[in-house]
């Protein structure tokens, strides 16, 4: 009897195990579920809207197709079929993960760079900090650390070259009006959901062009993944019996070149010199002396300069700097010598001193610190799996994203301008007995970036998604106060943050009514 | 006749922590050669603590002046009891308080996990003079508290439930005796707080694959009925993983590994089941851990629970068992 009862025990053990072991740890991944793009409205007219640097949908030529009876295109159908003959099941997913959208997934690429790039590099041995070089991209330290305001400037570049690629597609489309391959030919497959556009130049080679240039700029150390990841896309349009082999070239050729004005806007905004000197550095502390405050002081040791303190000159989308200066900059931060100061250092006290785990657990989830998506990324992805349910056209993907990321991007540099001209301490620096319970940023507390970046973000989809706007402004309320309960910021960083991060996403706004979108 | 060993066995309880900088503080009461009398219950706290100020970054050992020294602090409940004197049930609930000594990152303490062990002889012959043993253990360990795993290194454990399955050896002569185990230790995805992170890829979920992880423990030294000295080699290896990246911060799915070292003393004293234990242990190899050093010590009491002695007291109850064994 006894002997039965251990055999069970032990065979139960020893099943538990295996089964525990072997069943419970696939993960189905939130990103690999979107629908494939299916739009409500074509847009067809996407080649009249306004572009952004582009002087006209057609700044650059896109020569004539070939025609569909010619013996060349009957190659490129052949080339289908053979792609089409056999069809594997990676294959299959393949042109439904590419499906989704090319807006999406090029945003979803620069997302993965911008995690693996955002770590702050270990310092000298002498207590100086290296700076990562754009030259040297993978001697260490990598370029670049893909920090936050280097992150929603990429987001930016990347959304906008995009954009510009897609209404110029658009354009060319309604202008040569070439059918898919699968109205030429009924026996070609299609994988996806029929599109009833003109299929030259191709929408998705377009964005793809112009991301892969611009993802190279960005990010120089990973030419080989991002190359590999746009023959993948093309592989999967063909697949899919979406495009011929010269719809896609066409569209590929279009972004590149659309892409190169967006490269030479990049080099020349000033972001380059964002890092500051030791000169620049010593003023910051200097000034805000002068002006009887307590200058931010780096927590970390050995110390660190400010990140990217001369940001807040970076040139803008949406504004330009003497808007920014006169009627976005907020007024100043409680004195550090006032009342209120050390009321509001009190309360971020008082928070880590009764801290819930509901707490800590918003802290965390918003947190977006070192090795994630940043919290430009992060609205990104809040955006990206909204507008997957829009049935939105690639062109509205493009429009959508661009607006988010141009006001993302400015409420950067709005918020870099206010951080470096106030140069306000953060609370742990005015009161040691402050613990922080996630990653504390290095640079000035006034105004808070998440708040900021949030504050745009949720004025921004509040009027793509009209439906979703509490829900939008109850996030950023959120991600906002995750900071005080962080540890990290003070009741006016994050209450001014929103209001500054607001009227950053009203410029967005006003674009968007003028575009010739809506 | 009884053996020396089984005499020894009978009343003998030992316990030790392995903690290992970055993970959880694990129950050893299982990975000895020892066990507890039908229907005897021993019982005890222990209290613990260990630091490491150096850890290494994947293979790089490197310190780090914004956490300066990070140490734990541990107070533990552990219980042994005797279904029959082949077969042992084990508990032990650690409560786990961590703090670094530089920068900013708030130290975090709580109810870290409950772990239930079943402990079986199914084998024993007396060869060459000594005393052959073979168990086979089994185990569970499951969170009882909501803490996060997602704030390394001063996180209080990582999470997961883990499933543990041991294959262990022990053989004594005389007084001296030589323990080896192999554990296999299934360990179950993780939830953290937020829907996205970074590995060597992004992941689009707040569920984290854990690797699974291995465990080999050697032991060795003098037992006899009143002192148990014994130095001890672990290693633990996390099958599968990755390594911190430069400068990151580490993750509860890294490639953890630790080879440690440690001598463990069991005195008892002359209050009858009433025993005292202390030990030491140092991580002397590692990858994506702290290189921890640590003590435990801990006070634990045999209770008899034999219906057959209810109406007698406890301490005659054991004289009498000691007479009739000896």
């Amino acid at each position: 009897m006894k002997k039965i009862f251990l055999a069970i025990i032990v065979t139960g053990l020893i099943a538990g195990s295996a089964m525990f072991n072997s069943c419970s740890k696939k993960i189905d991944e939130q990103n690999m579920s979107y629908p494939m793009i299916n739009p409500t409205r074509t847009d067809a007219n996407a080649g009249t809207w306004k572009p952004i640097l582009l002087t006209a949908a057609n700044e650059f030529p896109v020569a004539a197709p070939i025609a569909t009876t010619s013996p060349d295109y009957i190659i490129q159908l052949n080339e289908i079929k053979s792609f089409q003959n056999n069809i594997t099941p990676d294959e299959r997913k393949l042109v439904e993960y590419w499906g989704a959208g090319a807006v999406l997934r090029w945003n979803e690429i620069m997302r993965e760079l911008v995690a693996l790039h955002n770590l702050p590099p270990y310092q000298n041995a002498d207590g100086t900090y290296p700076i990562p070089s754009a030259n040297n991209p993978l001697a260490y330290p990598t370029f670049p650390f893909a920090n936050p305001p280097y992150a929603a400037r990429a987001y930016a570049y990347l959304s906008a070259a995009q954009y510009d690629a897609c209404i110029s597609a658009y354009f060319y489309k309604q202008q040569f009006n070439r059918a898919a391959p699968f109205t030429v030919d009924a026996t070609i497959q299609t994988l996806l959901p029929k599109s009833t556009l003109p299929s030259y130049p191709s929408e998705d080679a377009v964005v793809m062009g112009a991301s892969v240039e611009m993802l190279k700029l960005l990010f120089p150390g990973d030419q080989d993944y991002i190359n590999q990841r746009a023959e993948e896309h093309k592989k999967a349009r063909l697949i899919a019996g979406a495009n011929v082999r010269s719809d896609l070239d066409a569209g590929e050729a279009l972004g590149k070149a659309i892409a190169a004005k967006f490269i030479a806007r990049a080099r020349g905004d000033r972001a380059g010199t964002a890092v500051g000197n030791s000169t620049i550095w010593a003023k910051l502390k200097s000034d805000c002396v002068a002006r009887g405050e307590t200058p931010w002081l780096s927590q970390e040791t050995p110390e660190r300069p400010p990140m990217l303190p001369v940001f807040g000159a970076v040139k803008t989308f949406l504004f330009d700097s003497l808007t920014m200066v006169t009627s976005i900059r907020p007024g100043p931060p409680p004195s550090t010598s006032s009342q209120k100061f050390k009321d509001e250092t009190e309360e971020i006290y008082q928070i880590t001193k009764n801290l819930t785990r509901e707490q800590l657990r918003i802290a965390d989830f918003w947190a977006d610190g070192a090795r994630t998506y940043t919290p430009p990324g992060h609205w990104n992805y809040i955006a990206a799996t909204d507008f997957a349910q829009q049935n939105f056209s690639e062109a509205r993907w493009a429009r959508n994203m661009a607006l988010l990321n141009m006001s993302l991007m400015d409420a950067a540099v709005v918020c870099w301008d206010a951080k470096n001209f106030y140069y306000n301490p953060r609370p742990m620096q005015v009161d040691p007995r402050i613990k922080t319970g996630i990653g504390l940023p290095n640079f000035p507390a006034y105004i808070s970036g998440h708040s900021t970046f949030s504050g745009a973000a949720a004025t921004v989809l509040g009027y793509i998604i009209p439906g979703r706007a509490q829900a939008y402004t109850d996030m950023a309320k959120e991600a906002s106060v995750s900071r005080m309960y962080g540890a990290i910021h003070f009741r006016s960083d994050c209450e001014v943050g929103i209001t500054t991060g607001n009227k950053v996403g009203s410029y967005a706004i006003a674009r968007g009514h003028i575009d010739g979108a809506e | 006749m009884k053996s020396p060993l089984q005499r020894v066995l009978q009343k003998i309880f030992f316990c030790n922590l392995l903690l290992l900088g970055f993970m959880q503080a694990k129950a050893q009461t299982d990975i000895d050669g020892l066990m507890m009398q039908k229907n005897f219950f021993c019982v005890g706290p222990t209290a613990g603590y260990s630091s490491w100020k150096n850890y290494w970054e994947g293979t790089l050992k490197r310190d780090n002046l914004n956490m300066g020294r990070v140490s734990t602090t541990n107070f533990m409940l552990m219980g042994n009891y005797g279904i029959t004197k082949k077969l042992n049930v084990l508990f032990g609930l650690p409560y786990v308080k961590t703090k670094a000594s530089a920068g900013n990152m708030a130290g975090q303490k709580g109810l870290q996990d409950l772990s239930l062990m079943v402990k079986w002889v199914p084998y024993q012959k007396h060869i060459y003079k000594g005393d052959f043993q073979t168990f086979l253990i089994g185990g569970y360990s499951t969170p009882v508290s909501n803490y996060t795993a997602d704030f390394l290194p001063l996180s209080i454990g990582l999470r997961s439930k883990n499933a543990i399955i041991r294959g262990m050896i022990d053989y004594q002569r005389n007084h001296l005796f030589a323990t080896a185990s192999y554990t296999y230790i299934a360990r179950s995805n993780v939830n953290i707080d937020r829907y996205t992170y970074y590995t060597t890829e992004m992941h689009y979920t707040n569920e984290v694959k854990m690797p699974d992880a291995s465990q080999w423990n050697f032991r060795a030294g003098y037992r006899s009925e009143t002192l148990i000295a014994e130095a001890v080699f672990n290693k633990w290896t996390t099958l599968g993983g990755f390594d911190i990246p430069r400068n990151g911060m580490p993750f509860v799915s890294n490639k953890m590994n630790a080879t440690s070292i440690g001598l463990n003393l069991k005195y008892e004293t002359p209050v009858d089941g009433l025993s005292v234990v202390a030990n030491g242990s140092t991580t002397v190899a590692g990858r994506n851990v702290g290189q921890s050093s640590g003590f435990n010590a801990g006070v634990f009491y045999i209770f008899d629970f034999s219906k057959k002695k209810k109406t007698t007291k406890k301490a005659d109850t054991k004289t009498e068992n000691k007479t009739k064994t000896k």
